[in-house]
């Protein structure tokens, strides 16, 4: 009897797993087949150099410069990591230190502007203060402007602050992000104002509503930004190359710019310029792998009205 | 008394009532300010680096274009000289840097955008976890940007039989002997476009993806009631119209991120100035004045003149997308 239901059970499943199973075969149409295959195409073009800057980042000597080029390693080895970490330890500034100065940087321009950013986007989302409509105008405007084309200014502005060469002028500069602030007062304005106000009855100070309400709220934006933030900020060459004379205070992509200078023309060092690519991309892909839904699920929020 | 006595006593008082009124408005809108003195302490941090950052910088590159400045001796003021300069003799500006600049952004920016659309639209035909993987698959070159590109691309295009695309065009046939991709004067453009194309489906390109995903289904089935047939009749009367905004703001990075593209051409050839000004772009003579000459005046007109150039390409970009007031 039990054995029969049982079973009767198990039919019945099958058949509606066959179904279900049937029905979404249905849906992927001829259009979508013809899709399908145009962007597994595309896509393969689009990772391709990726999939290629690995294998070469493992690559040995004698693989490097083969005739003819393969794109897949045959004897991976961490030949060309070792080549990045001990050779160059014995130059002026080793490579640990630029990268000591990159993940300093980097971890406190993602903490600060996050902070700073939804500091700002919460008035000017909610408060009615005399002059939001004109500062909500200008950051609209520098959207349009990159901060590269003014350097000059801004050396001369760095340089009167007296901030060359410390760490204070790698991160400040970076503080400066209208799109962050652009992206997380969309994101405030989506948070209903009955909720703000009903925590004000309740006794809650502007702090604590800030904190307690409108971050947890806006947290895909907030790791959005953090995101973005990281991305600029691991891969910024600017700041290095224009506030930072002294070379123990620049960052990791100056030295691998120093690294790649004259490649087209030379071969050295490329197996250690494919591995230092390779640690300026892995951190970029894996975060992102992280936080992708949320990035997606504030991007719908970031239209220009 | 006087009439004009009277006028003038008349018009004393109507002075004071107006300055105590004005004062009252004042005295207002300080207590309008205080009272809102918490909200300007939370924007406070970010207005600071904003103004000395942003904001300074671009006043003052206004200001250091109207003079002779070489970093040295004080500026000199010289007027509409560094502009007149600039147009009409300059000739590096005016045969390579400008041209080449045009060329660079007509191609990687509309050509760049109308792909990001495109591709945002494909993938949103997609059931659900194959949309996320192919979405992974065009948005990952674009972390690879900056100096890290230069290296991923290097090798692919380096111009002896040993470089990876030369070595796979020999073997179908398609050219007899090597190319210098990124070292020659005839294709040094050609690469920096491919390669920014390649990575230049970053920002945008997710805003605009969420953008046709937030597309309200029902209306959809209501443009098929209304008798619309085609994909691309809803594309145009559908999609497009209810995902504007998500467009601008794609428009507005996809611009801005073209003309700050400075460096691409000096990492790919690995020279400075590229080979014959192949690849000068503003952005590579604002750097040639800039950091090599020093003439930093002369320099900052350049940028003035880049940012007059974004700008009226930004505005282009709201013509075409931006929402009236009531929409």
């Amino acid at each position: 009897m039990m054995a029969a239901t049982a079973h009767n059970r198990f039919t019945r499943l099958l058949a509606s797993v066959r179904l279900r199973r049937k029905s979404r075969l249905n849906r992927v149409d001829g259009f979508q087949k013809f899709l399908y295959v145009l962007l597994t195409l595309l896509g393969l073009f689009m990772i391709l150099p990726l999939i290629y800057i690995f294998n070469h980042a493992l690559k040995p000597y004698q693989e490097l410069f083969v005739y003819p080029p393969r794109i897949f390693v045959q004897e991976p080895t961490l030949q060309n990591f070792t080549e990045l970490f001990i050779v160059t330890s014995s130059s002026v500034v080793p490579v640990t230190r630029y990268l000591f100065n990159s993940i300093v940087t980097t971890g406190l321009a993602v903490l600060l502007v996050t902070i700073i950013s939804a500091m700002c986007a919460y008035p000017l989302s909610k408060h009615k203060f005399p002059g939001h409509r004109f500062l909500f105008a200008t950051i609209l405007l520098t959207l349009m402007f990159a901060p590269e084309t003014v350097g000059i200014p801004r050396y001369l502005v760095v340089s009167k602050l007296g901030i060359m060469n410390s760490y204070w002028g790698h991160l400040l500069p970076l503080l400066a992000a209208p799109v962050s602030v652009f992206m997380m007062k969309q994101f405030v304005d989506q948070v209903p104002n009955e909720l703000l106000e009903a925590a004000k009855m309740d006794g809650a100070r502007e702090f604590t509503v800030f904190y307690k309400i409108v971050i947890p709220m806006i947290m895909p934006a907030v790791a959005t930004v953090a995101i973005l933030t990281f991305q600029s900020a691991w891969g910024n060459l600017e700041t290095s190359r224009l506030f930072m004379q002294d070379e123990s205070m620049k960052t990791f992509p100056f030295f691998l710019s120093t690294l790649t200078n004259g490649l087209a023309n030379t071969v050295a060092r490329q197996g250690a310029a494919a591995a230092a690519a390779v640690i300026l991309f892995l951190p970029n892909f894996i975060i992102f792998l992280f936080f992708q839904r949320k990035v997606i699920a504030t991007m719908a929020h970031s239209g220009i009205k | 008394m006087y009439p004009s006595e009277a006028g003038t006593k008349t018009a004393v008082s109507l002075h004071r009532g107006r300055l105590a009124r004005s004062v009252l408005r004042v005295k207002a809108a300080l207590k309008l300010i205080w009272a809102y003195r918490l909200s300007y302490a939370f924007i406070a941090p970010f207005l600071v680096c904003f103004v000395a950052f942003i904001l300074v910088p671009v006043v003052l590159a206004i200001l250091l274009s109207f003079t002779y400045f070489n970093g040295l001796q004080p500026p000199r003021w010289i007027g509409w000289q560094n502009f007149l300069y600039l147009l009409s003799q300059d000739l590096i500006f005016l045969k390579y840097a400008l041209p080449n600049t045009i060329k660079f952004a007509l191609i990687v920016g509309p050509g760049g955008y109308a792909a990001s659309f495109l591709l945002a639209w494909l993938i949103s035909q997609l059931p659900n976890y194959a949309r996320t993987l192919y979405a992974l698959a065009f948005y990952t070159p674009s972390l690879t940007a900056g100096i890290a590109m230069t290296v991923v691309w290097l090798p692919l295009l380096t111009g002896d039989r040993i470089g990876y695309l030369n070595s796979f065009l020999l073997s179908i046939g398609a050219i007899e002997k090597p190319v210098l991709w990124v070292t020659s004067q005839k294709y040094l453009m050609g690469s920096m476009i491919a390669v920014t194309l390649w990575s230049s489906m970053g920002v945008g390109f997710l805003a605009q993806l969420a953008g046709v995903l937030n597309v309200n289904r029902e209306l959809y089935e209501a443009g098929r009631i209304d008798g619309i047939k085609s994909r691309l009749q809803e594309i145009w009367y559908i999609t497009i119209p209810s995902m504007k905004p998500q467009m601008l703001f794609s428009a507005v990075m996809a611009i801005v991120g073209t003309f700050k593209a400075g460096e691409i051409g000096q990492q790919l050839s690995g020279t400075f100035p590229t080979p014959q000004y192949a690849g000068h772009v503003l952005m590579s003579h604002i750097a040639d004045y800039g950091e090599i000459r020093f003439e930093m005046g002369y320099a900052s007109a350049i940028s003035v003149f880049l940012l007059v150039l974004m700008y009226l390409s930004n505005k282009l970009g709201w013509k075409l997308f931006g929402s009236r007031g009531d929409e």
